[in-house]
Parts: structure tokens; sequence; C-alpha cells
């Protein structure tokens, strides 16, 4: 999800600084930081924050299967955080598509997934959201690319690629990379 | 000036569908333990309801608090009204306490768009005269929606709509979006209880299309309407247009039963309905908290004007 | 206070009366018209009134002013009334007897009259009410309000409902030399009504007045008046069937006279799709057919007069809901300026309509609507037929602001007006 709330219109002109396999390596070894740290997969459950989110989760969840394949894989769920926001009101809001977690969350390891972190509060809005299903064991943050210009104390535990940026750039991730575009005039 | 829902022909098809995709969210997260968010922490929500009406203003109530809104309830009979005291003035008063949204329901017609004028507020129609009932619509075009799961549209569904059509706002939000969404509205009433110079998609026997519709509704026939001679009495309303055992036994099983409530056992609902297999009228009663929650989250969390262009910003 | 007797020369008017048009100036002292023709010189003492560019006719008369003195004057009183009649250009006006207490007494009556001539601005013409209290029960005392100088008798707000106790006034009446006006409207099937019963009230969910509550009464009451032999006058006409009713009647040879309001020439209910009560009324806004049905009968004299039907209402109480709003709307000052907008008519005819036909109606022909001639009393308006302006509330001389007609264009202005010889309204503005 992009974070700078006047980037509707994709600029195409914009500099590629990570290609496809760029992210497909990136994706690859937070999949593996996510085994090694949770000691395995019990308990474990991928949340994709929509809508940047889910299709991060979805890709991690993919991997995750690949290096475990005697394992069932990891839980996967996706979040719609926008009735949590901080900031209705300020900005339109539409609810992207609803919530969807079939597992318990209630004890769970839950491992918010996002493309892009910037501010941190898309995070923060995420975790309220989280404690309205109940109160997991722990929560873990993973993004592809961390950006800087933290408003909140957020933290990730897994980033793809940290990408220092200047607050008037905007930044698009997707499976074909990374692209920065924008920037001060 | 704030964005109001008022009628649903203002709300117009792109803004019907947003606010039933709105309403899967708000389904969702009635779903849950705890069905609660913080999406309107420290909005103030008036219900200003003027007729009788526990039920709808019940519904608005949780509604509101589900979203973490604060309410405030004038809740006035028309016996009691204090003549002396304008509409106007009412409003004006609450509104300088210091109030997001105005919920009223008024016994005259067009009474939420006076309201209008004299605040910035956001004004939802609960109910106006015989006028317009838009959450009402709302309510039920979600329930045919995920009843018959229909999410793209209505077309080629039939609906019969049996009663006092003259007298209900009800019926007139409802048959419009219906009509809306695509699907075929025809009226069932004697003529007394007809808009005068309505002539289209009317008939006047409700055997003659039982066979052959997709959902039921059944209005209210009120006992009042006795003192006026609009029909002779309630047992031959009942024999011409009431859902009697005959009646139902002859409904198809996938016909949708629907009611906006509160029933008059005997009389339009001669049967009992929890013996319809198609009852769907306590998931309109749901479904009304959920809609109720997407109305307001819409008008007073979303943002602004844009939000009903429905320009997705994410 | 009579009015102090003045010297007026009026010139370079085009005048317009029974008799016909012609260019000429006039000259007024002590209240009557001394001379009349081309390039007057003017004397010692006298008053110019400029008329170029203007039409010099004999002054309105409104048969149907709703002026609440006594009892509603927080609305209008019988001098502000008043002085939105002479800005309006009539020089005579019929008080409408729903007042508080109802015009049914000599006391009452006298009252009003009495009002009148204090403000000095007009003729106020108290009428009587048919029925005492209009409670629609037993007769109003005719023959001694005849003799207090009533001369036009409604229970206006309200039709009578009974027919026999309408054919007992009709009768009763017939002897006196006083008319009978009915506002038509029968109640058992308006009740609760708001506006016109069509199309629009059935989408709006508004409960409406049929055009045939108004029809059946004015029926009644042709066929009452064939029966007695006396004459009545009709009210508000506002649907096509009631205009060919009177067609019909008048055809017949019946002594009916009719009347239609500006608003009934000029708006249709869908209006009240805004749900303003500005645009409630009794009889009610209806269809451009009733309209143009209108317009025809004011074209072709089945109806006589227009009259405005002056209904001053408090701001609020036109803000209330519909169904509680009392229905009426201002029409003095924007009569003659909706007439000659929507009218297609002959200036003469307009002026008729407005000045000598009512006139005859109101049994004050002897006084107003006169000729503009040597020895007539001086009651005349001077109007520009062609300036186009808008109302705006805030400078209406009413008390009240209930006008339907802003963001209307109108046609055609009043000046002057000429009361008994006085200039009570020079270029627009009121001189007391």
């Amino acid at each position: 999800m992009t974070n700078t709330p006047d980037e509707q219109s994709a600029e195409p002109a914009g500099k590629q600084v990570l290609g496809p396999d760029d992210v497909r390596r990136a994706i690859t070894r937070m999949a593996h930081e996510i085994i090694e740290r949770n000691r395995g997969l019990a308990g474990v459950a991928l949340v994709g924050i929509q809508t940047g989110g889910v299709w991060v989760a979805e890709l991690l969840a993919a991997e995750i299967a690949r290096i475990e394949p005697e394992t069932d894989g990891v839980l996967l769920g996706s979040l719609d955080a926008s009735l949590y926001r901080d900031d209705i009101g300020l900005r339109p809001v539409t609810p992207g598509t609803v919530s969807d977690l079939t597992f318990t969350v209630e004890g769970a390891t839950v491992v918010l997934v996002d493309d892009v972190l910037y501010t941190g509060r898309t995070v923060r809005s995420a975790l309220d959201a989280i404690g309205d299903y109940g109160r997991p064991k722990s929560v873990q943050l993973a993004v592809i690319v961390d950006r800087g210009h933290r408003e909140l104390p957020i933290r990730p535990d897994y980033v793809g690629k940290n990408l220092p940026t200047s607050s008037e750039e905007s930044v698009t991730v997707t499976a074909e990379g990374v692209v920065i575009s924008g920037g001060g005039s | 000036m704030s964005r109001s829902l008022l009628s649903i022909s203002e709300l117009g098809e792109p803004g019907l569908r947003r606010l039933l995709s709105i309403a899967d969210h708000m389904a969702e997260v009635n779903r849950r333990p705890n069905p609660k968010v913080p999406a309107l922490r420290g909005k103030t929500v008036c219900n200003l309801f003027f007729e009788d009406s526990t039920r709808t203003r019940l519904s608005f109530e949780t509604a509101a608090k589900r979203l973490s809104a604060d309410t405030m309830n004038f809740a006035v009979s028309q016996s009691s009204l204090n003549k002396g005291e304008s509409l106007r003035d009412t409003v004006e008063t609450i509104a300088a306490m210091g109030v997001d949204a105005f919920v009223i329901r008024h016994g005259s017609s067009g009474a939420p768009w006076q309201l209008g004028a004299w605040t910035n507020a956001s004004v939802i129609n609960a109910g106006d005269g015989w006028h317009a009932h838009p959450t009402q619509a709302l309510l039920d075009m979600y329930t045919v929606r995920t009843a018959l799961n229909r999410l793209e549209g209505f077309d080629g569904l039939r609906v019969a709509m049996v009663g006092d059509i003259k007298h209900s706002r009800v019926a007139r939000s409802t048959t419009e979006a219906f009509k809306m969404l695509g699907a075929d509205v025809t009226w069932v009433s004697p003529r007394t209880l007809l808009p005068p110079s309505h002539k289209e998609h009317v008939v006047s026997n409700l055997d003659e299309v039982l066979d052959d519709i997709d959902i039921l509704y059944l209005l209210r026939m009120q006992k009042e309407r006795m003192n006026e001679a609009l029909v002779p009495n309630l047992r031959e309303y009942t024999t011409r247009f009431g859902l009697t055992p005959e009646r139902a036994a002859r409904l198809g099983d996938h016909v949708l039963v629907m009611h906006p409530g509160p029933m008059n056992r005997g009389v339009e609902m001669a049967v009992d309905p929890s013996e319809l297999r198609g009852n769907v009228i306590n998931q309109q009663v749901t479904n009304g908290i959920n809609v109720r929650m997407a109305v307001l989250f819409d008008l007073l969390g979303s943002g602004s004007e844009n939000s009903l262009a429905g320009s997705p910003e994410s | 206070m009579k009015s102090t007797p003045r010297k007026l020369l009026i010139t370079n008017g085009r005048l317009i009366d029974a008799g016909g048009e012609r260019s000429a100036d006039v000259r007024i002292a002590d209240g009557v018209v001394t001379e009349v023709g081309v390039g007057l010189l003017s004397s010692d003492g006298e008053q110019i009134v400029d008329a170029a560019g203007m039409v010099v006719c004999p002054g309105f008369v409104d048969l149907h002013v709703h002026l609440r003195e006594p009892g509603r004057e927080e609305a209008e009183t019988i001098e502000t009334g008043s002085r939105g009649a002479a800005i309006g250009g009539f020089t005579a006006i019929v008080a409408m007897p729903n007042t508080d207490p109802t015009q049914d007494s000599v006391g009452v009556v006298e009252f009003v009259r009495q009002q009148g001539e204090r403000a000095g601005l007009c003729e106020v013409l108290p009428s009587g009410s048919i029925t005492v209290g209009r409670k629609g029960e037993t007769l109003t005392p005719f023959a001694e309000l005849a003799a207090a100088g009533v001369r036009l008798f409604t229970d206006d707000g309200n039709g009578v409902q009974d027919p026999q106790l309408m054919r007992r006034a009709y009768e009763y009446a017939s002897d006196l030399g006083i008319t009978m006006a009915q506002h038509c409207e029968v109640e058992r099937l308006t009740e609760g009504a708001v506006m016109h019963e069509g199309s629009c009230c059935s989408h709006l969910g508004l409960p409406g007045w049929p055009s045939l509550a108004e029809e059946l009464m004015v029926h009644r009451d042709i066929e009452l008046v064939r029966l007695t032999g006396a004459p009545a006058h009709f009210l508000h006409l506002s649907t096509a069937g009631s205009v060919e009713l009177v067609r019909k009647a008048k055809a017949d040879g019946l002594a009916v006279t009719a009347e239609a309001t500006p608003h009934h020439i000029s708006l249709t209910d869908e209006l009240l799709r805004s749900y303003s009560a500005l645009y409630k009324v009794n009889p009610p806004l209806r269809t451009m057919d009733d309209i143009t049905a209108i317009r025809e009968g004011l074209r072709d004299g089945t109806i006589d007069a227009i009259a405005t039907d002056h209904a001053p209402h408090v701001s609020a109480s036109k803000e209330l809901p519909l169904d509680q709003a009392p229905p009426g709307m201002l029409g003095l000052e924007t009569a003659l300026g909706v007439s000659i907008a929507h009218l297609d008519m002959p200036l003469v005819d307009i002026v008729a309509a407005l000045s000598w036909k009512p006139a005859e109606i109101a049994g004050v022909a002897d006084r107003h609507g006169r000729p503009i001639e040597v020895g007539e009393p001086a009651n005349l308006t001077a109007f520009d037929p062609a300036e186009e302006w808008e109302v705006v509330p805030g400078q209406l001389a009413s008390k009240s602001r209930n006008t339907p007609f802003v963001g209307v264009p109108l046609t055609g202005r009043v000046k002057h007006t000429i009361f008994n010889g006085e200039v009570v309204v020079l270029d627009g503005v009121a001189q007391k």
C-alpha cells in the first residue's frame, strides 16, 4: 500500500530500485527467518494487511510451504483495518475487502504482513483490529520495504529491504519490483 | 454542508451499491464476539424521533454504539409535543450542543429536508410521513442480496409487494431500490390503498401473482385504516390479501417472505412465520444494524464528499 | 382623519379605462378629476406626478384579501395590508371575514372599516361571513350587515358544506342586493390535504386536494343559483373543470361571476417537491392543464376578475412541516407583475380584470374602476407595463414574508397610486 495520500495517478516515470528477482529473494529470506525465529510453524499465522499486504502474505505462505513441505503450511488470513484508522474524517476511506480470519487469533503468533512500512499508522490500526478478534500470544511484523519516517514507535521484525526515501517520494511495491517516484521539486 | 441520506432516489444507484458493500464489512464486525470498532469515536449522533418507534430507534442506537459513536435521544410522541416549540427551534438547540448527525423520524413528509436548512450536521431520514424510509430499503436490499447471493444485481427477480401502499413510506423506498437494482415489482392492493393516479404494475388479486414471484413483501395493515373506510373490515382484507395457510402452502420453496415489522398476526401475516421456508424477517432486523452502521460510517467516518463518488484511496 | 384636499397633475400618461386608450394628462382637485387633455399646463400648488412611459388607469380592486386584523395582527394589520395594497396599485380591497372575532356582526365590520379609514391608503371594504362564526350552522344577519354597507358574504377559508343552509342563504340574500361568494371545497374529500391530488403528490407520499372537491361545490352552487335566482361569486377557481362549469352557467344566462388568483395562473404543484410550505395554499397549486384553462377563462371572460387571496402568515408558521403549516400566500404587491408576465391578453383586458370588473362585483363601481373623465372620483393607478423586476421579501410592505414568487420574473410594476385624489404611493414608495 502506498503511504502517500496524494499519489493517486501512478507516476509511470520512476526509478526502479529493485527488480523481480530481488523481491523474490527477499521473500525467500523472510520466509526462512519467520520459520527460524518461531522455531517452526506451530501456532503461526500470516495476516496480510489490506490491500498491499495481502499478495505479500500469499507469496510468503507459498514460499514457507515450499521450504517446509512436510508440514501443512502456515495459517493465512487478511485484515481490513480501515475501521480502526486514526485519520477517519481527514481522508476519504473506502473499506477494502472484508477481513478474512478463519482461524483463532487467541493464543496465536500473528505475523502482520504489509508491502511498505512508512509512518507506522497502518500497523497501529491493524494491531487494534487484531485485538478485537482475540488476544494473540505475540504479534510480529514483516514488510518488503521499510522506507523510514516513522511517526509511531513501531518496528518491523522481518524486512526485505531498507530504503531511505524523502517524504515527497512515493514507493510502489509489486512482484515485479520496487519503484520510487515523485520527489522534490 | 455535510452529506445526508434522505431518500433512495437522492442516493442513486452508485450510492446504493456502495452502501451495500460497506454493509458487508459491518456484517463481519457483527459476527465477532466483540462487535465494536472505533471508527466513529468522538462523533455524536442524535436520534430525533417524533413518532413512536422503539425498534428503529434501537437499531440506529446500536449501530452508532458499535461504531463507538456517542448517542443522544430525543423522543417525542405527538401528543406531548409542545406546540409552542417549533421543529426548527428544537433542531437548532440540539445542534448547538454539538451533533454530527441527526437521525430523524417524523410524521410529516418532508421534515428531514427542512432540517437540512437549519443545521450543518448530516441528516439521516429514518422515515418521514408516507414518503420515504431509505434505511429500510437498504436493509431489505441487503437481505435479498445475501439470502440469494446476488452481489451484482437483481435482474430477473420478481417482487410482489402487498398491502397499504398508499400510506407506506416503506413501499415507496423499497420499491425504488428494488427497481434500481433491476428487479421487477408488482404492487398488490385494493384501489383504495394505492396512491391516486398510479396505474402501472398493479394488481388487486394476490392469487394471480403468487405462483410467479421470487419475493413476497408484506406491508403492515394498520387497524387505524378501518376508520377511514379504506377497506370494509380486516377479515375481508385478510381473505383477499393476507398470507393465509392456503397461500403459504402454494408458495414455492425459493420464495423469500419479507416484512418491515411489526407484524399484525392474523391480518397480513395469517400464518405462523416460523413455518415459512423463505422467511427472512429476522435477517431483515439483523441487517438493519449492518446497513445503519454502513450509513453512519459513510456519512461520518469515510472522510469526505468524495466517498459516494466511489474513488477508492488505499 | 380625512385626506386633505390635494391638487395633482398627472402628466404624460397613456390612459386605459373601460372607454379605451388615449394619451392625456389628468388634473385632479379635491378628490375628483377636473380636467383630462393633452399638454395640460400646471398651475400653482399642484403636485406634478410624472407618468411618462406609464399606463394610467382606474385603481385596482382586490376582491379577496386577508387583513388578519382583528385577531392575528402579528401576521398583518389593516394598516400594513392597506399599504401593501396601495403599493400594488389597489385603491379598494375586500377584507375577508375569517378574523377573530369573525366579521359576522356590525361591531366588527365597523371596526374594520374604521381601521381602514384611519390608515387612509385605500378603501377597505369589509365582507361578512355567510354563517355565524363561519361554523356552517346558522346564517349571519345579512340585512344588518347590508345596512352597514357590506355587499359580499363568504365563509372563505371554508365552503358552506350544508346544501340546505346554502340554499337558504341564496334565497334570503336575493332580496337584499348582496352577493354570496363561495370558497368551493367539499371538506370530506380533502381531509389532511397539503397539495393538489395528482401524480406529483402520489410520488411524494402526501395527501391531496382532488379537483373534484372544488368542482362538486361549484356545480352545486350553480344549480342553487338556477333554483333561487340569486347571484353567486366563485372565489379563487383553480381547476379546468371549474372553469368549464362556470362557462356553461354563464352561457345559460345565470348570474354567476368568478375570480382567479395570480398564483393559479403561474405556479404548478411541482413546486411542492421542495417540501416548502411557502407553496402550500388552499385551493392548491395545480397542473399546467389547470393553469392553461384558467388563463383561457380570463381571456374569454368566463373568469371576471383577478383577486389575490392575499394570505399573510408569520415566517415561523411557514417553516413547519407541510401538514402542520397553514395554507396561504402573499399577493398584493406582486399581482400586476405576475399577471402581465403570465397572461397573453391585451393590456386593457388585464386592467379590466384588475379594476372595473371586480369593482362591479364588489358593489363599488360608483367610485372605483370609473372611466377617467371629468367629475369622476380620483382613484387611479399608474404603472410601467414593461418593467421587469423580482420580488425581494425583505422589501415588502406586508408584515409577513410568505411570497411564493421569489426568483419568478415579473413584468409590470405600479409606480403611483392615487386614492381619493391623494398620492398615497409615489415612485413605488408609500407616502404614509
